[in-house]
């Protein structure tokens, strides 16, 4: 008898294991379907053809326009400039770390670079607001620094850690034999690095990057706060611009639920929701390449 | 001779892989058998066989008899773990529970519904070689015994479940010379109340425990017979290019 | 010439990657800097145990400071059990098929989805569809969920370095898998798991994207607790008081200081999570 209980108990928990096992599943599902759900009513009321070429988001208009297109546009320009920033810093960065630093200053940059990640992103963007916009405003002449570039700088900084650390990773699991190769051959520390061990890496430095570019689009708060907001095109960094996150947090605040302006947020939800998911597919496809090779 | 633990035809199968072929193999009661073989060869899979280890990995396959006295160890209405109480185990590498030395004892008697007083783990540890050196620490964490003092806690573990078999897996392979005479000495000990089957590696060491010695190459048994005999007069050509340390 | 330039090439090179480092550095010095120098000197017993007074242009963050703990140990509560019992599956139970891989991968790209879609995720779900309103039970559940995928991921790591040998010394001596797992592999785990749990209960500590729909409110006169309430939080209160306020160069102070608070919170757990790792390290040698 108490075998039987105890052999119960032992079924009903290898069932409820199981059963969060599969509401994982179905909480991805979920989010997919309730972005897709929404993002169909609004569908039905506006043409996605509209949506994906009008060059105007403005739904609090007489007649309101719901064109994406400055909306990813501005995403992609804020994420780009943060990436053009944060890829050399990066790969930099983790070279210095797993190459030059001694074991002593590794053991005081690796805790720094995870200090770093733990900044609060709400923190980064009262930064954007209250010291890179005025330097930026001072330095290019404008009236304030709320734009493309300030957002590009602070998601860079957020991107960091992400592109260090995996970066670093890859570096490091490069094996010993591959470098004391090149030394063999009459190479420099420098010219080893460059044409031997960073080529080596370099599935993982992609993922790396491009994991660190998922986390730059979907970020919300630093753009938020830092980029100005004015739904526009934007010709170069200096112009203020509103992202995709940007747009949600700020409109779904004020729209009024189940109305046309409130579907429409999911239905740019479900682009973002795509373009992270990309970056990230693709990043993984790099780490897994990379694995293959140098299995950790 | 009682023979308490026997298989018969015995064949396991890992996914595709065939890892015993036709075994079949008595172990008599109270005395010590070792299984001897190059690596790979099934030596650890056939002791496995005996306390259900593979229960758990989907992709084992058993076929055979396997008893122990009179009772099918595989047969549907007894429950596992009234097996693995029989026969009891230890393994490679000590691996005591993350608890006190007191509650390693203690755990298997409390799971399984066996009263236990403070006496009766004294007992255990002493049969285990252990009381006198933790008798003053039977609070500690096991993890901080030394890795001979672990194994031997291990197996007083194994003997407080009062088991009838104690399946070894090389017991000694971890430890220096010193832990693995005193746990040589200690089988010597428990034969008289246990079958003992014990997996090594080490030649010296099946002749100074085992009275049986099975050697098993490619997942068949190829010789087996008195200690002595197969180490002095092998029959089997295998068995003797692998005890006269040909390969391995 | 030649020999010379050879000689310096190195310092250059040297310097290329030092720099680098240098600049990552630096921006956190800076951030760390600018907000420790200019929240200090609002910092004081007053500023964290007083509730906003007076348009939240005086007085201090007490309410937040509830509201951010409260939410935490909801999100704890939410997630914690969850994904240890789903990481327990994958690492103890799952046979490697598709289904598995499956759901390992729906993880990976659920830690991958954007905050803010958590966000709309709890506004559709908990605030509409289950009617449990914008409240800290929204916002708790809707973080719940985005640390979800954290948790998973660290226990199951956690598990991983356990050996097999431990789990079959329970089995030996006659233990279910189920008592196995309870009595010896989770005890065994539980500093990697708790090291896990804090990191990701910190950085969910720090989140405003997916309160701001489910449950943050700009400002409420009392910290009552209730689960059905709106609530403050630090960083949606810093967020506030940094675009939203009517008098934003008035409170700059007061965003500093909240800045500040905000910091040593989820440092704080940073460290309480080393420590345990740290601690766990030693005990393993």
């Amino acid at each position: 008898m108490q075998y039987k209980k105890r052999i119960f108990i032992d079924t009903v928990a290898k069932h409820t294991f199981k059963l969060t096992g599969y509401l994982v599943l179905a909480l991805l599902g979920g989010i997919f379907g309730m972005l897709l759900y929404n993002a169909i009513s609004f569908f039905a009321e506006v043409r996605p053809i509209d949506f994906l070429t009008d060059r105007e988001w403005n739904p609090t208009a007489n007649e309101p326009i719901y064109g994406i297109l400055p909306l990813i546009i501005s995403t992609s320009l804020v994420s780009f400039g943060a990436m053009l920033i944060a890829i050399p810093l990066g790969i930099g960065t983790a070279a210095f770390i797993s190459e030059y630093a001694s074991p002593r200053l590794k053991n005081i940059l690796k805790p720094l670079v995870e200090m770093l990640a733990a900044i609060p992103s709400v923190v980064i963007g009262f930064l954007g607001i209250v010291l890179v916009g005025p330097q930026i405003a001072e330095f290019a002449n404008l009236p304030n620094g709320l734009n493309a570039l300030n957002g590009s700088i602070l998601l860079a900084i957020m991107a960091l850690p992400t592109i260090i650390t995996i970066s670093e990773d890859a570096i490091h699991s490069i094996p010993k034999t591959y470098r004391e190769a090149s030394y063999a051959l009459g190479a420099s520390k420098w010219q080893t690095l460059l044409k031997v061990t960073i080529p080596a890496a370099a599935p993982g430095i992609i993922a790396a990057v491009m994991l660190g570019l998922g986390r730059a689009i979907g970020e919300t708060m630093t753009v938020l706060m830092a980029t100005g907001n004015a739904s526009l095109f934007p010709s170069d960094f200096f112009d203020s611009v509103k992202t995709i996150t940007a747009t949600i947090a700020i409109e779904m605040g004020e729209v009024p639920y189940q109305t046309t302006h409130y579907f429409a947020l999911f239905a740019i939800a479900i682009v973002l929701f795509f373009m992270t998911l990309i970056a990230n597919l693709i990043g993984e496809y790099f780490i897994n390449r990379f694995r293959k090779y140098h299995a950790a | 001779m009682i023979n308490n633990l026997s298989a018969k035809n015995l064949n396991v199968w890992f996914g595709e892989k065939h890892v015993l072929k036709n075994v079949d193999v008595e172990f008599p009661k109270n005395q010590v058998t070792a299984l001897i073989g190059p690596s790979g060869c099934g030596k650890s899979t056939l002791l496995r066989s005996f306390n259900r280890m593979h229960d758990l990995s989907p992709d084992a396959k058993i076929e055979g008899t396997l008893t122990i006295d009179d009772l099918n160890l595989y047969q549907k209405d007894i429950p596992v773990t009234d097996i693995r109480k029989r026969i009891g185990m230890v393994f490679q590498k000590a691996n005591p529970f993350p608890k006190s030395i007191q509650e390693n004892i203690a755990y298997g008697l409390r799971i399984n519904n066996l009263s236990y007083n403070q006496s009766y783990i004294q007992k255990a540890l002493e049969e285990a070689f252990l009381w006198d050196e933790v008798k003053n620490d039977l609070k500690m964490p096991a993890t901080r015994l030394s890795g001979g003092q672990q194994q031997r806690l291990c197996i007083a573990r194994a003997v407080a479940l009062r088991p009838e078999v104690i399946l070894m897996d090389e017991p000694c392979s971890a430890l220096d010379p010193v832990s693995t005479l005193k746990i040589e000495e200690l089988i010597h000990k428990l034969k008289e109340k246990y079958t003992i089957v014990i997996v090594t590696h080490n030649m010296q060491q099946a002749q100074r425990v085992a009275d049986k010695t099975i050697f098993m190459y490619l997942g068949e048994v190829k010789e087996e017979g008195k200690t002595y005999d197969i180490f002095n007069n092998p029959v089997n050509e295998i068995t003797k290019n692998y005890i006269s340390g040909h390969f391995g | 010439m030649q020999l010379k330039f050879k000689k310096l090439t190195p310092i250059v090179e040297w310097g290329t990657l030092l720099l680098t480092t240098g600049l990552v550095c630096f921006f956190l010095f800076v951030i760390l800097y600018d907000i420790i120098t200019k929240g200090w000197s609002v910092l004081s017993w007053e500023f964290i145990s007083k509730l906003p007074t007076q348009g939240m242009t005086k007085g201090g963050v007490l309410s937040p400071i509830i509201g951010t703990v409260l939410l935490t140990l909801l999100t704890a509560v939410f997630s914690i059990p969850f994904g240890i019992c789903c990481a327990i599956y994958l690492n103890e139970y799952a046979q490697n098929n598709w289904l598995t891989r499956t759901i390992r991968a729906s993880i990976r790209n659920l830690s991958g989805v954007p905050s803010i879609i958590y966000g709309l995720f709890g506004l559709a779900l908990f605030v509409q569809a289950m009617s449990l309103g914008t409240s800290i039970l929204s916002a708790g559940l809707t973080l719940g969920l985005l640390s979800l995928p954290y948790i998973i991921t660290t226990t199951e790591e956690a598990l991983l370095r356990i050996p097999a040998s431990t789990r079959e010394a329970a089995l030996a001596v006659g233990a279910t898998k189920f008592e196995s797992i309870k009595d010896v592999v989770l005890p065994s785990a539980l500093p990697g798991i708790l090291t896990g749990v804090v990191l990701t209960l910190s950085r969910a500590a720090g989140e405003t994207a997916p309160i701001l729909f489910t449950g943050a409110a700009f400002y409420i006169n009392s910290a009552s607790g209730a689960m059905n309430q709106e609530f403050m939080a630090l960083p949606y209160h810093l967020y506030m008081l940094s675009t939203q306020h009517q008098s934003i160069e008035e409170v700059r102070p007061i965003a500093y200081g909240t800045a500040l608070v905000l910091i040593i919170v989820v440092f704080l757990m940073n460290l309480t999570a080393f420590y345990i790792r740290y601690k766990y390290r030693k005990n393993d040698q």
